[in-house]
């Protein structure tokens, strides 16, 4: 049988890397097709480049066994091709018919396109009103206009990049149902995502990407998550170990904090209340934009709240910045790792300074200790693992999960009583994620308190021993995690609070 | 089509050599100029580089540069600090005029009192004028997020035409024969800041400002202070993670630059200016924005690239008077060395690519 797509060869290089490296396979009409790789693996350049949106170096493709080059996506999509970005870019002030029309490149006459869009997104189990505006769409159904939009052309493949990012488990088990529906019809479908339980549920096959090359090629639905994760990063993994929960004192009492995000795409904190016990770690999750970076913020004390509303190991210190907080031991690490969490041209030594100064002791009368502050600083890299050259080097010129050990590290080796991390391993590597996780649990099993906020549900059932769910600045009550199933987290995370026995 | 591409490693030597080539750069380009003008471009370039500092009247002349360098020097400081943490003072001129303004009228309020007092209560005084001008861009920066570059500049103009209210109005000499200008500091030795070893331009003024290059040196790379300007200029959001208030910092930036700015200028006045006029400003604020840059906003720097910039003006002057090229000829050539200092930078961090559009 000729292959949808054949990919020969393919190479693209760009200044200082290689982002695919000789990279051939195909695509069989009617199946859905994995590609897996860790961020920086090539996954994007090269859908990119089927999409018409970068152009390889050399190497060739084939779209139904004839030669395939777009130049552009018009050219793509002319040829059968379509695309969902990660990103929706969809205008909010119009209608999703609208929308629909400014992507096409002869649209029907508005009610004909109306009558379409309900037949096909019917069809395909997505229900969507042609006529209401987008900014009134939750990101589920945006992204089904996505969709539909890319349906009306009849494509004979859809590339998905990182689908479910955005999406609760139950937009999920319906964006599942309609792919099936679409590949039973023969439409092909490349699915790109790091989540492995998704791929092993969906995927036919799987094509593994590292470092620009293809290292390997599975059948999802006879491997584990874990072997999967194994041949993208190309080592074995462990599993943290999870030490058994006993709540000690209370550490942390949020009390009625109501905060307005100053972002005015923003979410506001609707009188959010939880406390924080000694060795416990409490999972956050959440679609993102739900109130996470202003949980953050709040906390750290970048944004200052009501005296009341922050006690910390009995202090009301709601309306005090970060250095006060620091100094008495509560901790932050943001999601941003370069320009929120590290300054990206300073090196490590500079910003190891940045957060540890005052509980470190680093500096006399204002006068920096640059010899006590490296050997902090290298503290950190040997005891977390860093992957860097030297101290001297600049943050930016560290991957993300190496930069991201070096800020949890930092914040760690400052003993704190209470951590709060947002997306502890967003964007990081597999190995360097269990490393943080494994570290995160040290730190609770030696009495501190962790608040991990995150959107990947899997970490957070692997590490909380507690659990709660922000939707649109309210955060739910906790509970324990323990027993706590994914379909009671996906209402939750839709914002139904589940009446069920709290913790 | 053109295009520009970040280099993944800029070279560090070529980095450090920046300002050196663009001096060259300025030369060939200066020497082109003043070939179009009709004169000897190498005769040119020797009066403005060469004869103030080892030719033949360069006895005189060295004074001059230390003259010319000391306010320089003084504000470029003040301005690195700000220009590192992203708070853009264009205004210097400004604050260098009312701090002449501030201190001299305290020194003039006192004639003819004779004290040892007087002349430090002046020098603060000054200071703090030119501080407090510069805390208006401020102000309006944090209460209304006014832009300090227009504000600061704006305020230049109002600082002038309040000095020509003064010097035609309550700071008028009553010994000068109507014309717009105070009594003279020099003729006032309570007020005055005389040369302290004759002939060798060294006032205190330079004295301070030698000073304060160290000081600026130990704050930048010792003092958690100067850490964290560097590192509210690198990212607000970082800044504000490291518990940095940025309109602390801006406050802080403006009006440090804005005191040494004052200060320039108080010492300007009781010394080489001798009294206040309308032709006090001789644009010090203005070529300390490119003293700053050209010392890589660096006080060593600083230092070397306030004399270099001393030595065009005084050079300046030889060339217009011998060559008779005019003014404005010196003000390009001072202007090209910014535009090559910052090309080459450019160049330093990018590749130019050509692109053809369409097949890319």
């Amino acid at each position: 049988m000729t292959p949808l797509l054949r990919i020969s060869g393919l190479t693209k290089a760009y200044p200082g890397v290689v982002a695919n490296d000789n990279v051939s396979f195909d695509i069989q009409p009617g199946e859905v097709h994995a590609l897996l790789g860790e961020n920086g693996a090539g996954k994007s350049t090269l859908v990119k480049a089927i999409y018409g949106l970068v152009h390889p170096d050399s190497g060739s493709m084939e779209l139904n066994g004839s030669d395939y080059t777009p130049k552009e996506p018009r050219q793509a999509r002319a040829a059968g091709v379509a695309m969902v970005f990660q990103h929706f870019s969809l205008f909010e002030a119009l209608t999703v018919g609208e929308n629909i029309a400014l992507g096409m490149e002869n649209a029907p006459e508005t009610k004909a396109l109306s009558a379409r869009i309900r037949t096909v997104s019917e069809n395909y189990g997505l229900p969507l009103d042609p006529d209401r505006l987008v900014g009134d769409l939750s990101a589920g159904e945006r992204q089904r206009v996505e969709i539909v939009r890319c349906l009306l052309q009849d494509p004979k493949l859809l590339v998905m990049d990182e689908p479910t990012s955005v999406l609760t488990p139950q937009e999920v088990e319906t964006l599942f149902h309609t792919l099936r529906k679409l590949r039973d019809e023969g439409t092909s479908i490349l699915y790109i995502s790091h989540k492995l339980d998704e791929i092993r549920q969906i995927c036919d096959h799987a094509t593994i990407l590292r470092l620009g090359k293809v290292v390997g090629t599975c059948t999802p639905s006879e491997e584990t998550p874990k072997s999967m994760a194994e041949m993208m990063v190309g080592t074995t993994l462990t599993a943290p170990k999870k030490t058994a929960f006993n709540p000690g004192p209370v550490l942390l009492e949020v009390h009625n904090l109501w905060l307005e995000s100053s972002d005015p795409f923003g979410t506001s904190l609707k009188d959010v209340n939880f406390s924080l016990h000694a060795g416990e770690v409490l999972g956050i999750g959440g679609v993102a934009g739900n109130g996470q970076d202003e949980l953050l913020l709040a906390l750290s004390g970048e944004e200052l709240v009501e005296h009341d509303a922050v006690h910390f190991k009995g202090e009301a210190m709601g309306d005090k910045g970060p250095n006060h907080r620091r100094v008495r031991g509560l901790q932050t690490a943001p999601e941003e790792r370069l320009g929120h969490a590290a300054a990206p041209d300073m090196s490590l030594t500079e910003n190891a300074l940045l957060t540890a100064f005052e509980r470190e002791k680093l500096t006399s009368n204002g006068f920096i200790q640059w010899d006590a502050t490296r050997n902090f600083a290298r503290a950190i890299v040997e005891k977390f693992d860093v992957r860097t050259p030297s101290v001297n080097n600049a943050a930016k010129s560290l991957s993300g999960g190496n930069l991201q050990k070096f800020v949890i590290g930092r914040e760690i080796m400052q003993n704190p009583d209470v951590l709060v991390v947002n997306q502890p391993t967003w964007g990081v590597d597999a190995s360097a994620a269990a490393d943080i996780r494994q570290a995160l649990l040290e730190l609770a099993a030696k009495g501190a308190a962790v608040l991990v906020i995150s959107q990947d549900l899997d970490e957070l059932m692997e590490i909380s021993d507690t659990f709660a769910v922000l939707s649109e600045g309210t955060l739910s009550k906790v509970r324990s995690a323990q027993g706590v199933t994914i379909e009671e987290i996906g209402l939750l995370m839709g914002g139904t609070e589940v009446s069920h026995a709290p913790a | 089509m053109l295009r520009l591409e970040a280099r993944p490693n800029p070279s560090k030597p070529m980095q450090a050599l920046t300002p050196i080539l663009a001096v060259l750069a300025t030369m060939v380009a200066g020497g082109i100029l003043f070939l179009l003008l009709g004169k000897n471009p190498f005769e040119a370039i020797r009066m403005l580089f060469w004869d103030p500092v080892l030719g033949e009247y360069a006895f005189y002349y060295r004074g001059q540069i230390l003259i010319k360098a000391a306010p320089l020097i003084m504000i470029a400081l003040g301005l690195s600090f700000g220009f590192r943490a992203n708070i853009w003072n264009i205004g210097a001129e400004g604050q260098f005029i009312m701090g002449a303004i501030c201190g001299g009228a305290v020194g003039l309020a006192f004639y003819p009192m004779e004290a040892f007092w007087i002349f430090p209560l002046m020098i603060i005084v000054g200071t703090l004028g030119g501080m407090l001008w510069a805390l208006i861009p401020a102000f309006l920066k944090n209460r209304f997020n006014a832009n300090e570059i227009l504000v600061s500049l704006m305020l230049v103009y109002v600082a002038e035409n309040f000095l020509a209210a003064m010097v035609t109005g309550p700071l008028r000499s009553p010994v000068g024969m109507n014309f717009p200008v105070s009594r003279s500091f020099n003729d006032y030795p309570a007020a005055n800041n005389p040369e302290l070893i004759t002939g060798s331009g060294l006032h205190w003024g330079v004295v301070t400002a030698l000073f304060l290059v160290i000081v600026a040196y130990v704050a930048l790379t010792r003092h958690i202070g100067g850490f964290q300007v560097r590192v509210a200029g690198q990212s607000s959001r970082a800044a504000k993670f490291a518990g940095i208030n940025p309109k602390l910092m801006v406050a802080i930036c403006l009006g440090l630059s804005g005191a040494l700015a004052g200060m320039a200028g108080i010492f300007e006045v009781t010394g080489p200016a001798g009294n206040l006029s309308t032709h006090l400003p001789l644009g010090y604020g203005f070529t300390a924005i490119i003293v700053a840059f050209l010392g890589r906003l660096h006080p060593v720097g600083v230092l070397m690239a306030g004399l270099l910039l001393a030595i065009t003006i005084v050079g300046g002057d030889i060339v217009q008077t011998s060559l008779q090229v005019p003014k404005a000829s010196i003000q390009v050539f001072q202007g090209m060395l910014l535009f090559f200092l910052l090309g080459f930078e450019i160049l330093i961090n990018f590749r130019v690519r050509l692109t053809i559009k369409g097949a890319a």
